[in-house]
């Protein structure tokens, strides 16, 4: 395997308040390769936007990061200064959002935005920038490009304007893109197109992608590998025909198992009994233990084994083998 | 087995005008955008109808028409053979009101955050000038949650635990109907199960019947006895869930199958469909859907196709067989 374009080790964050430390992210290590897209999935509050945005050091105050080490192609990058942090981002990481809206400056033409993110990351001149930006427009299939580079963010639809946010991560060549929930705000006609979009660019450049999503179709069809996120900790991670059909933690089983798409022709959905427990009141032991069908005596007292990058594939005491 | 809700020939208009001073300036003209367009169909008793469609195709716009949230520009819907716009028996009408409850979207925005859980439940009979005590509690326990919530407020339960209250009101008024606007799309997949498990287990128990309204084709396809799609305001197609999901016969149904994620799906390369949802200001003309559509004959480009039935399924589009 060629040298990981990411490697997050025994990550931690914490946000201290007043009644106790809460770890919103718990140890988690991971590697994206370049050309690869790993899927990071889980429901709110498990810890999946949380680790996006410690890696782009992003985390909003009082959220820190406690331990461990965040590298981008052998650098570390989770003790730089704020000024050195602004030069990594948007040069070598690129960020993709939610909501397109948010994600643009609505007084800015979008052929400008393009462009100031150019010159700022690339030593070319102000009329390069402009035609690379009108470039990269165009890769991102926005048609007309040309002529639509003094168009503003509100004349564009959802969709389109999802391109544009592409686009802009895209602009100055970084190695590894972060996409947190890039469709969820969009039609399934715009989905389909966005998903290939991704794909495509990231096979031709070879940039590495962070995919957070809760959509595990998406995930089917667009990642390489997939992770996934319970309460703070990384419960699986594998190759995504491995974890999808043949999941080894009981979550994933449950996760899998509760999506209409799994259950059909079921008069009911499975389901997985209870909820995820909130971060101030994780129970003792391994966190899904309450909620597991599997639990034992163990599972109630150790937590989980932690999952080193490249090591075993799920956190539990009892992971099925995988099948080799 | 009898239609409780019949619509007819549906239609809504919104004047997404400028005021007038800036038409007047810049000598433009009104503007209208029809969201509903002709839109007829049947719900029959005790089943599930789901609409379907991508934004802006009016499904939402037809759920907050039949519980009169929104009047209709024209057209007319029957609640149990009864045109509540236009009938003048007031008492036969507020009956009927009675029996259709609505469940929004997003449990976060659709309870009040100053009101107890209990007297969030028991409005839609208070509200009437019945008597609930004990009601809210029965209701907490029959969707899920325990009767000693009923003292709570709506900030102390999770997204899940609010539709299950947001549910637990729809009906405290023994509704017959149940529109569902989009129940579960703010919710994570294993929440979605345990409120799409529940919602079919108060159909069963209760004799409901469910106005389903969702943009998510795979928890239509577990919820549905029968489906409309919509798309840009007009039915295009309509059928039994199981017709449709093995011969879905317009290009447009085609179209958002073929889109639709799927869980077996690995490194599926799929050719992304072309272009997005027109204008509905300046709608195509012909078949909303020509510009989009792979099939598409200078026919579709003049004349709008009249839904035709075709098998068990009813299908607008000239080519459809």
């Amino acid at each position: 395997m060629a040298e990981a374009v990411l490697s997050i080790r025994e990550l931690v964050v914490e946000i201290p308040t007043r009644h106790a430390v809460l770890r919103p992210v718990d140890r988690v290590s991971f590697d994206i390769a370049p050309g690869e897209i790993l899927g990071v999935v889980g429901e709110s509050g498990a810890g999946k936007s949380m680790t996006g945005n410690a890696v782009i050091g992003l985390l909003d105050r009082p959220a820190h990061i406690a331990s461990g080490e965040i590298l981008l192609n052998g650098t570390r990058i989770d003790n730089l200064t704020k000024d050195r942090l602004r030069r990594v981002r948007g040069k070598q990481i690129g960020m993709v959002f939610q909501d397109p809206l948010t994600s643009l400056n609505p007084l800015l033409p979008i052929g400008e935005q393009i462009a100031e993110t150019i010159l700022e990351h690339l030593p070319v001149s102000r009329a390069e920038a402009e035609s690379r930006a009108v470039a990269a427009l165009e890769e991102v299939g926005i048609p007309a490009a040309a002529a639509r580079i003094g168009s503003y963010p509100h004349e564009f639809s959802g969709g389109m304007r999802q391109r544009v946010v592409i686009a802009l991560a895209l602009c100055a060549e970084p190695a590894l893109v972060i996409a947190d929930e890039p469709t969820t705000a969009l039609d399934v006609s715009v989905q389909a197109q966005i998903i290939a979009l991704l794909k495509q660019l990231c096979r031709e450049r070879g940039t590495a992608v962070m995919l957070v999503t809760h959509d595990m179709g998406v995930i089917a069809e667009a990642v390489d590998r997939v992770a996934v996120m319970y309460a703070g900790r990384l419960a699986e991670i594998g190759a995504v025909r491995d974890v999808l059909t043949r999941p080894a933690h009981p979550y994933t089983t449950g996760l899998m198992a509760s999506t209409p798409l799994a259950s059909k022709g079921l008069k009911r959905l499975n389901q997985i009994p209870g909820a995820m427990p909130p971060l101030s009141r994780l129970p003792e032991g391994c966190a899904f233990h309450p909620r597991c069908p599997q639990a034992a005596e163990r599972c109630r007292k150790e937590p989980g084994p932690t999952l080193a990058a490249g090591g075993g594939r799920a956190a539990c005491w009892f992971a099925r083998e995988p099948v080799a | 087995m009898r239609a409780l809700v019949s619509v007819r020939h549906l239609t809504r208009i919104f004047d997404v005008s400028k005021p007038w001073l800036n038409r007047l300036l810049e000598g433009k003209p009104k503007a209208f955008l029809q969201a509903v367009s002709d839109v007829s169909f049947d719900i029959e008793e005790r089943s599930v109808y789901a609409l379907v469609g991508e934004s802006g195709s009016g499904k939402s716009t037809i759920g907050k028409m039949i519980v009169h949230l929104l009047p209709p520009s024209s057209g007319a819907i029957k609640i149990e053979g009864i045109d509540l716009a236009r009938d003048s028996d007031r008492q036969r009408v507020e009956k009927i009101r009675t029996d259709i409850q609505m469940v929004f979207q997003d449990p976060y925005a659709s309870l009040n955050p100053r009101w107890r859980v209990r007297d969030i439940i028991a409005e839609p009979v208070t509200a009437r000038g019945g008597k609930a005590d004990g009601l809210a509690e029965r209701l907490l326990e029959q969707v899920g949650l325990s009767a000693a919530d009923a003292g709570k407020y709506p900030h102390e339960f999770s997204g899940g635990q609010r539709q299950r209250i947001c549910i637990a009101r729809a009906l405290a008024s023994e509704p017959k109907l149940i529109v569902c606007d989009e129940p579960t799309s703010a919710l994570d997949v294993s929440v979605q199960a345990q409120v799409l498990n529940l919602m079919s287990d108060l159909k069963e128990e209760f004799g409901l019947t469910y106005l389903f309204i969702s943009h998510d084709l795979t928890v239509v396809e577990h919820m549905a006895d029968r489906i409309g799609v919509l798309y840009l305001g007009r039915l295009v197609e309509e059928a039994p869930r199981d017709v449709l999901f093995s011969d879905p016969k317009h290009p447009y149904t085609q179209m958002l199958f073929a889109a639709a994620p799927k869980l077996d799906g690995f490194g599926r390369e799929v050719e992304p469909p072309k272009g997005e949802i027109p204008d509905p200001i300046n709608p195509p003309s012909g078949c909303a859907y020509h510009p989009r559509c792979p099939r598409a004959v200078a026919r579709c480009t003049l004349e709008r196709p009249e839904m035709r039935t075709l098998g068990d399924s009813r299908v607008a589009c000239h080519l459809a067989e």
